[in-house]
Order: C-alpha cells, then structure tokens, then sequence
C-alpha cells in the first residue's frame, strides 16, 4: 500500500527540483542593479509612494465563506467513502446520505436567507 | 509501469514531466499565435517558423531579470512562495494515466507514474492545496494588489472547490473506484460518464470544467487576476523567473486539469474498437486519444479565454454558493439513486 506511493514521491522530488534549478539558474545569470535607488525597493502603487502597510484588517465577508466551506469540505469528505461503497449496497445507506444531505441543505438555506454569501 | 517503483518514478515520472514542461512552454506560444487569430493579428513571426521558438526566448530573458525583493515585504515567504505553484500542478499529473490496453478483458492504465488507490482524492487535494502559494505570495508582498488578489484568489478557490468534489464524486458512485485508472477502466467497460449517465453525466462534465476554470483562475473566472483594476494580481511584486513561475503554473494548471477532466468523464486514453489489436499499438492509439481529448479541452479553455468577459467578485461567489453548490448535490443525489436501481 505504501509502496504505490514511492513513485508519486519521486516525481513530486523531480517537480520540486525543475523549479528549484530555475531558482538557481536566476541566482546565477541574473543581473543585479549598480544604481538602485530606495525607490527601486517600494511597493509598486501605479507610480505613487506607497501609502502605508498593505496588511490592514479585512472585510469579515471572507471568514464567513471560510466557515461556510468548513461545513461543507468535512460533509465531502464523509461522501466519499459512502460514495465507493454505494453500488450493491441496498437502500439504507442511500436514505441514510439522504438525510445528511438534507440536513446539510437546510444549512444551506439558512446561510443564503441570512445573506453569508451576499457579497455586499 | 516498470516494476521498481523508484525506476518507474524517475523514468516515467521524468517522461511525463517532460512532455508536460514542453507543452507549458508550446502552451504560451500556442496562446499567443490564436489569441491573435482570433483578433485578426499576426501573433509571434520572428524566432523560428511561426515564431515558434519565442517561449525559449522569453525563459532565458526570465532567468536574466533582476530578482528584486520589496524592502517591506516578508523576505522569507516572498522568496519561496514561486516554488510550489509548478511543483503542486505539475504534480496532479503523478496519477493519471496517459494510456492504456485491454487484457484479459480488463482495461488496464499505461505511462503512468503510479496507479495509487485514492488517486481522484489526491488530484482533489493537490489542487486545492493551489491557493496557499497565491496566499503566500499575496501577504507576503506588502502590496494592496496583491493583497486583495490573494483574498480573492482564496475565497474563489475554496468556494469551487465544494462544487468540484461533488462533480467528481458522480464519476466516482457511477464507478465504485476512487482511483483514476479505475475510473477509466469503468468507463472502458460501460461507457464514457459524460454518455453513460444521460444528462447527469454530462451536467457533472460541464460543472467540473467550470469549476477546474475557477480553480485555474481562467476567465470567466479570472476576477483574482484582473489586470485593469489589479496591476498583475498577486504577482505584482515579483520580477523574472519567480513571475515566470507563476505565469507557467497557469497554463500547466489548463493543461493537467484537462487531462484530469478527460479521465474521469471523457474515457481517458479509451476509444472504441481498442480490443483485439496488439498491446503496444492500443498503447500508441490511446496516448494519442487522450493528448486528443486533453487538448481539444484545453483549446476550449483559451477560445473561452480571448472570446468572453470576466464575472464580478461578488457575481462568482454567488454563482458558486446559490446555484452550483445545490446542484452538485442534486447531480450526486441522482447519480446515487441511479446506481442504487441499478440503470448505470
């Protein structure tokens, strides 16, 4: 069972190793600047001096889809192993899914009513 | 598959990430040449036939570049972030198989690198391990471009992914395999999903296309992106190879996701009229059946790219949470129903 995975390994080492060579081959061949000045180093703002720190707090409209995921990354994941095993396996697991997805749904319903997917 | 698994990672593994790295580089040729067709341009013409050789071209100007680090960036995080984007998309590719042959009335996969058990759960967790690298390099800029590009990139990423578990899982009922090849050989066997399933099949295709456009960052799904209110999205900040980096994961994302996308719905390297002939020209035949279908996706991709305008933010995240989520759920629930009577 493991040992399926040693090639997934190696050819996950050679991926990692095209991009740290590109990595090197820039190290080596680029050119550096002789007469950079502070500017040369500022955040680009179409030109402007850069008008403060960019990590500022942001709209809590992006925890709320983050939560919202949450709830539904974990219900995929029970769906898989009930979704391998459904063939021949008769009606109860099929009702039993059912009621999970029914449940998840309502859920759903209750975000879009509340609005957590507006985007306003 | 050569039997030593360390051998069969580094010959067919080194193969694959070959043709892939060739066809990324063609890939942004390609792009040019019919973009330009499409608006009645020219396109590339100066280095070599067609202008064929420009993406060398461009690689050795990348490599050249200065690599300046922005002096209130996060140094490290700013310098490592380019390293995965290539490595995760070109890594989906580690279990899909290129080809395949009948034997013993058995479709079995070819010029794969492995044929692991959960191989649908690995390409599913692969890519949605995409957005860090985005987020990583957005924070780690210190620009408010990037920033919110970063933001928008994750959001989108998380939000279509829940739509294209629930797309992929229909393949997966439909086969009872959560490996790739068995996918495939389900489909040797009793048809292609996209055919096998009326309509639901087909729904579930269209739904994981658009849902691997989101994930790739492709128009109409390109918000993150947005080079007219976004200077260049999270890659702003970065110069030469590591902009390069990210520009080249991009199109290798197209690329492997089409080849994800023929596998668990268009029949992988399976054509009708395979059995009888012998291994190695079924072998030859399916490669070239499946290159076939990849590309045929991937040219859809780019003709859906230069012909059509981009969503809203807020348009995309409703799309995805008010209409696609509920009917990914519909079409599993169907696919479920299907298989439970036993009509697929």
């Amino acid at each position: 069972m493991v040992a399926q995975w040693i090639p997934v390994l190696v050819y996950l080492s050679l991926c990692a190793a095209l991009s740290v060579a590109m990595f090197v081959a820039s190290a080596l061949l680029s050119v550096r600047g002789r007469n950079n000045t502070p500017a040369t180093f500022d955040n680009y703002e179409c030109g402007e001096e850069p008008d403060g720190a960019a990590w500022i707090r942001f709209h809590p409209r992006y925890y709320i889809v983050a939560l919202v995921f949450v709830a539904f990354d974990v219900e995929a994941a029970f769906l898989f192993p009930w979704a391998v095993n459904l063939r021949g396996a008769g009606w109860l697991p099929l009702v039993d899914m059912f009621v999970f997805l029914g449940i998840l749904l309502i859920g759903w319903a209750y975000a879009v009513r509340k609005g957590a997917i507006k985007w306003q | 598959m050569i039997p030593n698994p360390w051998l069969n990672g580094l010959v067919v593994g080194g193969a694959v990430l070959a043709v892939l790295m060739t066809l990324g580089a063609l890939a942004s040729w390609w792009e040019r040449k019919f973009s330009a067709r499409l608006q009645g341009r020219v396109g590339t013409t100066i280095l070599g036939p067609w202008g064929i050789l420009q993406p060398f071209a461009d690689a050795a100007k990348m490599i050249q570049k200065e690599d300046l680090i922005p002096r209130d960036a996060d140094r490290v995080l700013f310098y490592i972030a380019p390293l995965f984007p290539v490595t995760l998309v070109l890594g989906l590719a580690a279990v899909i198989p290129f080809a395949g042959y009948w034997a013993d009335g058995v479709w079995h996969g070819a010029a794969m690198v492995a044929d692991v058990d959960v191989g649908v759960l690995f390409v599913l967790a692969l890519s949605g391990l995409m957005v860090f690298p985005l987020w990583m390099a957005g924070w780690a800029s210190n620009n408010k471009y990037s920033l919110l590009a970063a933001m928008r990139a994750v959001a989108q990423g998380v939000s279509y992914e829940i739509p294209m578990v629930l797309a992929a899982l229909v393949p997966v009922i439909a086969s009872g395999k959560l490996s790739v090849t068995g996918v495939i050989a389900w489909q040797a066997e009793h048809g292609w999903i996209v055919a096998r399933l009326p309509v639901v099949g087909f729904l579930a295709f269209v739904l994981f296309y658009l849902t691997s456009l989101a994930e790739a960052n492709r128009i109409p799904f390109d918000i993150p992106e947005a080079e007219s209110e976004l200077v260049g999205g999270v890659i702003t900040e970065y110069t030469g190879i590591k902009s390069g980096l990210f520009i080249l994961s991009e199109y290798l994302h197209t690329l492997v996701a089409s080849a994800v996308a023929t596998g668990m719905f268009l029949g992988g390297g399976h054509v009708p009229g395979l059995a009888g002939l012998p291994i190695w020209a079924q072998v030859v035949i399916s490669l070239a059946a499946m290159w076939f279908k990849t590309l045929a996706l991937f040219v859809s991709i780019y003709w859906i790219r230069w012909s059509w305008y981009r969503f809203r933010s807020d348009q995309l995240m409703e799309l995805c949470w008010r209409y696609l989520v509920p009917g990914g759920l519909g079409l599993v629930a169907s696919t479920a129903v299907a298989v439970s009577l036993g009509w697929v």
